[in-house]
């Protein structure tokens, strides 16, 4: 049945295309459930894809999977390269896109105005679409039309927080100028690389880089480094350019926060990967010029300035959020070591991390969805009123702390082992453990008001969550905890994937 | 022209990126920074233009197809940069739409548009909100200010 509407041989440009035309459909799909169900469905659909291309590039004999668009060449056309690392990526974006388009229904009824949840919707795909395209190509000047598009959409999500708090209205503001500033850094750095190479692809790109008899000292080629090193921060709200996160997440609709949590931000650490391994390859990026100490000592910074920043937080999704930035911290920590155990120790962080913090975001927006608030007076006592949510909670934290049988274990297990073997780095592995002492103390203040207090005013009578929303919360938690007892599969992965983007082996 | 004058379209892209960073930094008028982000993109627009040029260039049409009698040899300039500035403009706008669109519903729910005042605004609610038992203990308020700093 696939073969007869050649779907297998054009997985790489399905997972573009049908949320592309899906998502603007959605506002078509009336006032009532349909466009959830809409939505549901085209996330379902390229999850199921995204399944069947990981099948392809394990199955393929050069380790990678070449679709040219169009039958364009690749000189004049685009053509979208799948290999392991970004196979990972786009399963887990579009499982997570997928698990979160289920949870959203009822916390999206309940937080945004019935007459704009089609609108809500289509932008919701649209952004899957654009975070979906920006790791299947293999296109410099795509990534950034694709960039763009994903940025716009999820300056819409955020902005649909509103009529939960109007703060959601500056924090999208303050994203759009600051994500326009990165974007526009990106789009320079690409131009300043396309006037040295003549070329956009990315593999064409690093050859001709390559070729360059003395690329360190060529002036072009140091400015459009310096340019995407800065915009591509920007993006992935690496320390100390990570302003535009707390507040976006914290007013975003419950949903958007899980969703961006587990997304935006990784597709844009793999971003970094693409442009400073594949483009400029190692050797430029991290021998001949500092990146590694400039992105450590950011990534270290941040997991320590954002831990204790996380400590002293009384609001669950701000708490979070700069969560979020400090373990983006680990795996930036983890790829500047450039070295095997680092770079998969990182690639393995943006799966397991994803899991984490999308279930955990989803738990504190089923407390939103029951009280309306989630700040830490009113977790008091729900340990026993919404145990479930809880629980995934705390599961959830574990795995941020990096306890055994967690995903985050391994995780970290892989990032001490590459910050071990590279030379002069083992102050990474010390900060790694610190930042795992932080975790600790900002889950126990939520453990210790779940569990040890007693409920007070509405916390006293609530119910668990819905069951559409505590399923997906424990789906993602649930795979969190699986991957972090039997990381074969996850592991042998992200080895692949940091091999082929040393240079060795695919 | 030679030297630093001859790639004077590359000082002026500078210029221009410059004064619409600095807007975008400086203004507190949430208009100003929409305009100033304009110009900061305005600039790589120009640049990628600039980069195009090829000495003695000229369109690259083929100019048999126009009158049919002669046919021009090149050097054409390089059509590629105008198309993907072509796409960059296309997005500039919708970035622009998008952050005008988010202004308005801000000057409806704040009734202005000035930075400084929206945060004093944000702050009161913040107080109201402490003062009815919720969130909020004395951390927050230096992390707030944190913030601001960094802002400024």
């Amino acid at each position: 049945m696939l073969d007869a509407f050649e779907i297998v041989p054009n997985l790489p440009v399905l997972v573009v295309t049908t949320p592309l035309i899906g998502g603007i459909l959605t506002i078509a799909m009336g006032r009532g459930k349909g466009p959830w169900a809409w939505a549901t469905l085209i996330t379902g659909l390229v999850f199921y894809f995204t399944v069947l291309l990981m099948q392809q590039v394990l199955a393929a004999k050069t380790g990678f999977i070449s679709y040219e668009l169009g039958n364009w060449p690749r000189q004049w056309g685009i053509e979208y390269r799948v290999d392991a690392l970004n196979a990972f990526i786009l399963l887990t974006v579009a499982g997570v896109a997928f698990v979160t388009t289920l949870y959203a229904q009822k916390s999206v009824e309940k937080e945004i105005p019935q007459d704009r949840h089609n609108f809500f919707y289509a932008v919701w795909v649209l952004a899957v679409c654009g975070l979906l395209g920006i790791t299947v190509t293999g296109d410099a000047f795509n990534v950034y039309v694709l960039l763009e598009i994903s940025s716009l959409t999820v300056y819409a999500l955020i902005a649909m927080g509103k009529d939960m708090n109007r703060q959601a209205l500056t924090a999208s503001l303050r994203y759009l100028i600051l994500g326009s500033v990165g974007a526009s850094f990106i789009l320079l750095g690409i131009g300043y690389l396309m006037m040295v190479t003549g070329t956009l692809n990315m593999e064409d790109m690093h050859d001709r880089l390559a070729a360059l008899p003395d690329a360190v000292h060529n002036r072009t080629v140091l400015v459009a480094f310096a340019f995407l090193l800065c915009g591509l921060g920007l993006k992935m709200a690496l320390f100390p350019l990570h302003m535009w996160l707390p507040k976006a997440y914290t007013y975003a609709p419950s949903a958007v926060s899980a969703l961006l949590s587990a997304t935006a931000t990784k597709v844009g650490i793999y971003m970094a990967f693409r442009f400073l391994f594949t483009i400029f390859g190692v050797g430029f990026s991290f021998v001949a010029m500092p990146a590694n100490v400039v992105l450590s000592v950011a990534a270290c910074a941040g997991i320590l300035v954002t831990g204790v920043t996380a400590v002293r937080q009384t609001n669950l999704k701000r708490m979070l959020a700069y969560s979020s930035v400090g373990q983006l911290g680990y795996i930036v920590a983890g790829f500047a070591l450039a070295n095997v155990h680092g770079v998969a120790g990182s690639v393995i962080h943006i799966f397991n991390h994803a899991m984490m913090k999308g279930g955990m975001f989803m738990a504190a927006g089923a407390i939103m969805y029951r009280l309306g608030r989630c700040d830490l007076r009113a977790v008091r006592g729900l340990g026993k009123r919404m145990p479930l949510t809880m629980a995934a909670f705390v599961a959830g934290g574990l795995g941020l702390v990096g306890f055994p049988l967690t995903a985050g274990f391994i995780s970290k297990w892989y990032l001490v082992q590459g910050a071990l073997e590279a030379p002069h780095m083992w102050p990474v592995a010390a900060v790694v453990l610190v930042g795992s002492l932080l975790a600790v103390a900002y889950t126990w203040r939520v453990v210790e008001a779940a569990y040890f207090q007693e409920p007070e005013g509405d916390s006293a009578l609530v119910t668990e969550a819905p069951l559409s929303m505590v399923a997906p919360m424990w789906i993602l938690i649930g795979a969190s905890v699986y991957f972090g007892v039997s990381a074969t599969f996850t592991g042998e992965i992200s080895m692949r994937a940091a091999k082929s983007l040393l240079g060795g082996a695919p | 022209m030679t030297g630093a004058l001859g790639i004077y379209n590359y000082w002026i892209y500078v210029l221009l990126m410059m004064i619409g960073l600095y807007g975008v930094i400086a203004k507190p008028n949430l208009i100003k920074q929409a305009i100033a982000l304009g110009l900061f993109q305005t600039g790589i627009f120009l640049y990628y233009i600039s980069m195009a040029v090829i000495d003695g260039g000229t369109a690259p049409v083929w100019t048999t197809i126009l009158d049919g009698a002669q046919k021009y040899e090149g050097p054409y300039d390089n059509p590629l940069p105008h198309v993907l500035i072509l796409t960059a403009i296309v997005v500039s706008v919708s970035v622009l739409a998008v952050a005008l669109a988010l202004i308005i519903n801000i000057k409806r729910t704040y009734g202005t548009i000035e930075y400084d005042e929206i945060e004093a605004m944000d702050q009161a609610d913040k107080r109201a909100d402490y003062q009815r038992g919720q969130v909020v203990d004395a951390a927050d308020d230096v992390e707030h200010k944190l913030e601001g700093h960094h802002h400024a």
